[in-house]
């Protein structure tokens, strides 16, 4: 029989009936009475001086309701990091100064679409154009631009992380290598541009309906842009087309519909075009790794020095968390007797980097997992081998940070390498195919309170009715991800209720318990999930209460919740209904619902994350001599989610991966030149379509992680590291050409390749 | 210049006054309130406002609405028999798993079905060209092939 009646189980995901039949309402489907549409100016400079801005003849259009400028706007910055004050150099317009081409300058709300385009069209900036850098090492060299006053330099946050007696363990080697890696821009691709839609009520308080993933974060910010109280702004998450880490911030267009909403007493609403959002929209950020490491003649690490500058662009935006976990990141698979790591984040005039699926992960495993592969070449190791031997595993504590609660990463390496025929294909190498392996280990949410949220990091509230139903509130996000559906699960198993008894409310900053911190770094599932489960736990024991009382049971019975009962486990026909429990608990409260509330903040777990995901993943491709044309034919991955909640969602988010993977290192990049970004169409920004996908096969290695709910952990988000390594060590493997600068194309191919058919 | 014209849309006449320049799209959208259908980039690319006019697929994003005018135009609104009884290939989309953020469906079912008014039984590959024109980036497209293949079945059974 099973252990648990719901959980493990695909239960189809909530609301997908809903967006089958297109009833799924996301922000640019919402339509208000009398609402104006807004439109944003940008700049079309990298860097300049704003001298003057003429708004009167786009005011002066008939339609044209409202206009406005950096300077109507109170002059307060905002940004997520705000425990540092420092790194908040946002505002809601630019005040006097554009930093990319892009940075909007004037934003206009009009009767339709059309007018408010016009308008734009008809607004007069005066500009000063600045020297701007487009790279770090411009940002980093003499007489650089400064890009954000009053700052001597452009290095906007800067990271360090040392453990142990660096010098006396490289001393220690027997071999040590050096090796530089470029990693470049990407976009999430998210398929619903960003949208805004902000009501103003008459008493002022304001409505926004948003595409983001952090409801609450965007409420506080708000609120401090306007110089209002938290409480007097609602944030509603609609149901958003996927975010990725990228509809994670404040954004200029919130903080421009709810100003002009205010100002003309009318809803305002934005939606962004693809366009702008390929132009101007947040990247992953472009990094270059250097990274020393040293080991014993039979590959056994000892030390690693590590530094990476980030390509911050314009704004911090989440950079400063991205320099953050980089530096985990760097020794979160391997063990090393002495580890030392500076990151640095680099304002550039390009557009700004953030936070995207993986968060740093992607460009620090790729230089991880690829000087791997080099360290066993040059020892003449099984690259395997050589993973095996130095790999983590439970227990380990990564020092000054945390203690690695559950790890089958050796086991997913074992599994990954049999299913793969890995070793086979080494040895019986085909002309122009390829065998590679990469890996990756991941944070379930993180445990640094960046955001100074003085609430919870999760909330759950859980309203209990006679009827045998429950109502879930939470803030926690669902934006494609399945929370939706993972906490009602976890609810129904902690209850004994089936997912149709449970009614959902997520994500509504007015309704929902203070607070959540958001969908990002994977935290949903752990950190919501307790917070679900605590507030059962006292559900379960007022009912519990009243089962006992009723049947007037020993006090040491223990009681169960299952298939819609509440009853003794010595003697189960001592039992109710779960909603006959409810009413006897609400009379015995004469009447006072039956609420209960729930939370989850780590404490105790260092400064990275409660829990650690693993996962080993092969790719097979083909290559084609003549082009240099990459083809993946298969990737295989195991990976360790711990306890897999719900398996059809767990495999969505794996296979969402390959694809993000895949894109980075084969067909996704930014044609970029002084800092105009030249391919701002699908057409032209290649993401992968269903014809570029390779066969995938995939294996979960269950593990049970204490801090999770039932066991679970990350699933799928750092599973968009291992990919592009993996690839690019097949590719080795297939045609000599090793990839140090993502990402690769035919032409680094053909350059790179060994053995030339030509 | 407006014009007043009348576009069939899942069986139903409306009439609507617009602009030359409107696309179907917008009107669907925001005049008959039809937001099912998406706008993911307006260039064509992306097959997020797929619609079949006259039984064949469109970018409903590149076509304008004056030029519907006596076509049968099929929604994802259109797709289901009623409330309860859905299209099957939704019901494969949801039974697979092929759903995630939701922003590409509507576009990839009626590829989906567009495909499969035309071929009965696709093969993968098939399938895979039907939605190349569809992005997605949460799912992979690997459930969205199945939940096709699926449907096909389903249908074939059906008829």
């Amino acid at each position: 029989m099973d252990k648990y009646d719901i959980i493990g189980k695909s239960v189809p995901r909530n609301h997908t009936k809903d967006k089958a039949t297109g009833a799924a309402q996301y922000t640019d489907d919402i339509k208000l009475p009398g609402m104006l549409h807004g439109r944003i100016l940008r700049s079309p400079y990298a860097h300049a001086r704003i001298l003057n801005i003429d708004t009167s003849r786009a005011e002066a259009l008939a339609g044209v309701k409202c206009v406005i400028t950096g300077n109507d706007l109170p002059d307060i910055k905002f940004g997520n990091w705000r425990l540092f004050t420092e790194t908040q150099d946002e505002t809601g317009l630019a005040r006097d100064r554009v930093r990319f081409i892009g940075d909007e300058v004037a934003a206009v709300a009009a009767i339709d679409k059309d007018i408010a385009e016009e308008a734009l069209s008809l607004i007069r900036v005066e500009y000063e154009e600045l020297p701007a850098s487009f790279d770090i090492d411009t940002s980093l060299g003499k007489g650089a631009p400064i890009i954000h006053d009053p700052f001597k330099n452009n290095i906007s946050v800067v990271r360090k992380v040392a453990n142990g007696d660096l010098d006396k363990a490289f001393s220690e080697c027997d071999y040590i290598r050096e090796d530089v890696f470029n990693v470049h821009a990407i976009s999430a691709c998210y398929l619903e541009p960003c949208s805004s839609l902000a009501k103003c009520d008459p008493d002022g308080k304001i409505t926004l309906w948003t595409s983001t993933q952090t409801p609450y974060m965007v409420q506080c910010l708000l609120a401090s842009a306007l110089g209002m109280r938290e409480n007097d702004i609602r944030v509603i998450k609609p149901h958003v087309g996927g975010g990725f880490g990228a509809k994670m911030e404040l954004r200029k267009w919130d903080v421009c519909a709810a100003f002009m909403a205010k100002k003309t007493g009318k809803p305002v609403k934005f939606t962004l075009t693809r366009e702008e959002e390929l132009a101007t929209g947040r990247r992953r950020h472009p990094m270059r790794l250097f990274s020393k490491v040293g080991c014993k003649k039979d590959g056994t690490l000892v030390a690693k020095d590590l530094k990476i500058l980030l390509d911050g662009g314009a704004y911090n935006a989440m950079g400063p968390t991205a320099t953050f976990l980089c530096g985990n990141f760097g020794l979160m698979l391997y063990k090393y007797k002495s580890y030392r790591f500076l990151g640095q984040h680099v304002y550039t005039n390009n557009p700004p980097s953030s936070a995207i699926r993986g968060f740093g992960s992607p460009q620090s495993y790729f230089a991880t997992e690829t000087q791997m592969n080099l360290i066993a070449e040059d020892l003449g190791i099984d690259p395997i081998e050589i993973r095996r031997m130095n790999a983590v595993k439970t227990g380990d504590v990564i020092p000054e940070l945390s203690t690695i609660g559950s790890c089958a990463f050796s086991e997913c390496l074992d599994k990954v390498i049999e299913v793969s025929g890995y070793h086979e294909k080494r040895k019986n190498p085909k002309k122009g195919r390829g065998i590679g392996i990469g890996c990756y280990s991941f944070i379930s949410g993180g445990v640094f309170n960046w955001f100074n949220t003085q609430y919870p990091f999760s909330a759950a509230e859980i309203r209990a009715f006679a009827d045998g139903t429950v109502h879930l509130l939470t803030m926690a996000s669902d934006i494609g991800q399945g929370s939706d559906t993972i906490l009602p699960q976890i609810l129904a198993e902690e209850l004994g209720l089936k997912m149709e008894d449970i009614r959902i409310t997520s994500a509504d900053t007015a309704t929902t318990p203070q607070a959540d911190l958001g969908s990002w770094g994977s935290r949903v599932t752990l950190m919501a999930g307790n917070a679900v489960i605590d507030a059962a736990k006292k559900l379960k024991e007022i009912l519990f209460g009243a089962v006992t009382a009723h049947y007037n049971l020993n006090v040491i019975h223990e009681l169960e919740c299952k298939d819609g009962r509440i009853f003794s486990q010595v003697r189960p026909d001592k039992g109710l209904t779960f909603g006959q429990a409810v009413a006897l608990a609400q009379k015995f409260n004469r009447g006072v619902p039956i609420v209960t509330r729930g939370s989850y903040t780590p404490r105790g777990m260092g400064m990275v994350t409660p829990a650690f995901s693993f996962g080993a993943q092969v790719a097979e491709v083909e290559v084609d001599e003549k082009t240099g044309r990459v083809e993946v034919k298969k990737m295989w991955t195991a990976h360790d989610c711990g306890t897999v909640l719900n398996p059809v969602s767990v495999e969505g988010q794996l296979e969402g991966s390959i694809h993000m993977g895949l894109g980075y290192v084969l067909s996704e990049q930014f044609a970029m030149e002084k800092g105009k970004t030249l391919n701002t169409t699908f057409l032209d920004y290649k993401m992968p379509s269903a014809l570029d996908m390779p066969v995938s096969e995939s294996i979960c290695i269950e593990t049970y992680e204490k801090e999770g709910p039932y066991g679970a952990k990350e699933a799928g988000e750092g599973l968009v590291g291992p990919t592009a390594p993996a690839i690019a060590d097949a590719v080795y493997n297939a045609v000599g050409y090793r990839c140090m600068d993502m990402p690769i194309t035919p032409e680094k191919v053909l350059k790179g390749k060994k053995d030339s058919l030509n | 210049m407006k014009h007043l014209i009348t576009l069939k849309v899942n069986g139903d006449d409306y009439t609507v006054a617009c602009d030359s320049s409107r696309t179907l799209n917008e009107v669907l959208r925001e005049d008959l309130g039809l937001t099912g259908t998406k706008l993911g980039c307006g260039d064509g690319d992306c097959g997020a406002c797929t619609v079949l006019i006259d039984g064949d697929s469109v970018s409903s994003c590149l076509t304008l609405a004056v030029s519907c005018e006596g076509k049968e135009i099929t929604t994802v609104e259109g797709l289901a028999k009623s409330g309860e009884e859905l299209h099957p290939i939704q019901e494969a989309f949801i039974e697979k798993g092929a759903i995630q953020c939701g922003f590409c469906t509507a576009g990839m079912e009626m590829s989906a079905l567009n495909l499969l008014k035309k071929n009965p039984s696709p093969t993968e590959p098939e399938i895979r060209t039907a939605i190349s024109g569809n992005l997605c980036r949460c799912t992979g497209y690997y459930k969205i092939i199945e939940a096709i293949h699926s449907a096909a079945e389903t249908m074939k059974e059906k008829q």
